[in-house]
């Protein structure tokens, strides 16, 4: 098990400046979700770790000690690819089992190894079968085992569950969650999806545009977007924004605002459309100034109707308020 | 999945086929049938009248010393430049692919060969192996060695086979890097992580996963050193010295056109009508279905 660092990390391609410095210290056996839209920078940040990208500045550290010019092999490290990357020309225990032939472990301990693996992730009807002949679910396990057989002291995960449909995503977060715990090693997981990064994490890196916004416990960014672009990003819907006077802006979250009736809240506006969800409603209101807001109340709250004024109220003491580089200037 | 267009009737397939089955009828099973007839007969001299023989011809072919030299010259020719026209294209592919940039103009370099007609490659590799006044044979003389393919059957060899395999690398190599290319990168990546080196994903990973091309590759380049060669030892040996080129092919011509033995002639064509075929159901049934993963 290990500990890893990355100290002021950048990478340029050419003179392109993809990654602008990003520090963390990760404890051992901690879960970190690296979080951000598309083309932030999340998959070269991990693949940086890994050794599958050089690094142009600063330095990574595992277990104290400097990998930045070791191969991937020798960074007792093991990934899990967005694809799965598994071997098609090779059956099951075949994929799980490579690793350690490669090594040159004895036979007898590899199949311990891939039995173990395989009764873990529920592989074993399958271990003679190739990848094509598996579901999506299961090429994802395959590829998880590949990863464990080996006892890495850092799993590094590339948004592994994306391919999957909605109910196997949320079945398969669990059960990562479930393995890392049980095996106690430290984890790297990159996705877009801030949900898996809230469910998942221990920590999260919130990337935005190279540049790691926010580092924190998942409640704790909740509660205290360091930026807009955190406060915009993690919570669904996203925070609510209104133009300050200072030139700045407020953000207010969906579930901290209510309807009310239209003298009656902080600023007023008509609803859009509304939408039913069950247990929550989601109600979609343009303010006077043009300006669109979500108000997410509970399903058992009566709907308004559509193209009706109402009022928005919420409490003062909820507002965020952000700079106009969008920095977060009230105290926290 | 059926995603094949199904015509309706019978006359518009046929209408659309046509002109291939015509072509087929033309330059295939007219010249076909016709060796196959010839190769019962024995011509006279004056090519006046045609005595039947039966399987005369191929009775005499198959006792011939001459002939089974031939066969096994065709094998150790067609072998060596399958090997070496597939292992350089294979070698350079590799490293084109491990090249982003630049790789198009490599590319379009290592095509040019491909353009170049059988007969002119091999007036251009005997110019440069020229016993008087080839720039190659010049560096070797430097060198201490004498070269004289004209004497030296294995040099003989050596130079048909060169010639021979040069024009073929880049067609080999274009699918080379196709196949390479789509091996997808996470692929490599996962087994560098795994902890196998270079060398080690190749055999392990990259090699077993080009096989569906590299078996292509091999009927396809069997299949020209047997034929499509001729141009090339035409130019260079004519089949010597002491017949030591003298592959199948090239033993149809000079015994048919050279020696005008046309019964004998057209029974090695049927010999290696039926090579051909083997050759192609081999492709078929065995390659086809054994070689995907
Ligand atoms: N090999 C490369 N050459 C040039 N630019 C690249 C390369 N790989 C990634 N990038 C750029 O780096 C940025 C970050 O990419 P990436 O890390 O894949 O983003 P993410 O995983 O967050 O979607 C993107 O703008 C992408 O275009
Ligand atoms: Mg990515």
């Amino acid at each position: 098990m290990a500990t890893v660092t990355l100290e002021n990390l950048h990478k340029s391609y050419g003179k392109v400046a993809v990654i602008h410095g990003v520090d963390i210290d990760i404890k051992d056996g901690e879960f970190i979700v690296i979080v951000g839209p598309s083309g932030c920078g999340k998959s070269t940040l991990l693949r940086m770790v890994a050794g599958l990208e050089g690094v142009s500045d600063g330095e990574v550290r595992i277990d104290g000690k400097r990998v930045n010019e070791k191969e991937p092999m020798d960074r007792d490290i093991a990934m899990v690819f967005q694809n799965y990357a598994l071997y098609p020309h090779m059956s099951v225990a075949q994929n799980m089992g490579y690793g350690l032939k490669i090594a040159k472990t004895p036979k007898a301990e590899i199949d311990t190894r891939v039995a173990e693996a395989a009764r873990l992730l529920q592989l074993e009807p399958y271990l003679d079968r190739r990848p094509r002949e598996l579901s999506g679910g299961q090429r994802q396990r395959v590829a998880m085992g590949r990863a464990i057989v080996r006892r890495p002291s850092v799993f590094l995960f590339d948004e592994p569950l994306s391919n999957l449909d909605a109910k196997l995503r949320v079945q398969m977060r669990l059960e990562i969650k479930q393995l890392q715990r049980e095996l106690g090693v430290t984890a790297l997981y990159v996705t877009h999806d801030q949900v898996e990064a809230m469910t998942l994490a221990d920590r999260m890196i919130v990337m935005n545009a190279g540049v790691a916004e926010q580092i924190g416990a998942p409640l704790e960014v909740y509660a205290n977007p360091r930026t807009a672009f955190v406060a915009g990003f993690i919570g669904s819907p996203p925070t609510n924004f209104m133009a300050a006077p200072d030139g700045g802006q407020i953000g207010v979250r969906p579930e901290h605002v209510s309807v009310v009736a239209p003298d009656a809240g902080n600023v007023t506006g008509r609803v859009q459309y509304t939408e039913p969800l069950g247990a929550e409603t989601l109600v979609h209101v343009i303010l006077e100034n043009g300006e669109t807001a979500t108000v997410r109340q509970d399903g058992t709250v009566p709907i308004p109707a559509e193209k009706q004024d109402v009022g928005l109220a919420w409490d003062k003491a909820v507002e965020m308020r952000f700079g106009s580089d969008g920095v977060r200037v009230d105290a926290r | 999945m059926e995603k094949r267009v199904t015509f309706k009737g019978l006359w518009l397939p046929l209408l659309l086929v046509a002109p291939q089955l015509a072509i087929t009828a033309v330059f295939f099973f007219y010249p076909a049938g016709q060796a196959i007839w010839q190769s019962l007969f024995i011509p006279d001299p004056f090519g006046l009248s045609m005595q039947w023989v039966g399987l005369g011809n191929f009775e005499y072919l198959l006792s011939d010393k001459y002939y089974r030299a031939s066969f096994v010259t065709t094998a150790v020719f067609s072998i060596l430049v399958t090997v070496v026209s597939m292992g350089v294209a294979l070698y350079l592919a590799v490293l084109a692919d491990r090249l982003i940039k630049g790789s198009g103009t490599y590319r379009t370099l290592l095509i040019w060969p491909y353009a170049v007609a059988p007969a002119v490659a091999g007036v251009l590799w005997l110019f440069m192996f020229n016993t008087r006044v080839g720039v190659v044979t010049w560096y070797l003389g430097l060198l201490g060695y004498d070269w004289n393919h004209v004497l030296n059957e294995n040099e003989a060899m050596g130079l048909v086979v060169i010639a021979s395999a040069w024009g073929r690398i880049s067609y080999n190599f274009l699918f080379f890097l196709a196949g390479l290319q789509a091996i997808p990168k996470s692929v490599i990546e996962a087994a560098a992580i795994d902890g196998a080196r270079f060398w080690t994903r190749f055999r392990t990973i990259v090699f077993p996963l080009l096989s569906p091309t590299t078996f292509f590759l091999l009927v396809v380049n069997i299949v020209y050193a047997f034929f499509e060669t001729f141009g090339v030892i035409h130019t260079i040996t004519s089949g010597g010295p002491q017949q030591a080129t003298t592959i199948l092919v090239y033993k149809v011509y000079s015994d048919g056109f050279v020696s005008q033995d046309l019964g004998s002639s057209a029974a090695q064509s049927v010999i290696l009508l039926v090579i051909v075929g083997a050759l192609t159901i081999f492709q078929f049934k065995f390659i086809e279905r054994r070689v995907h993963y």
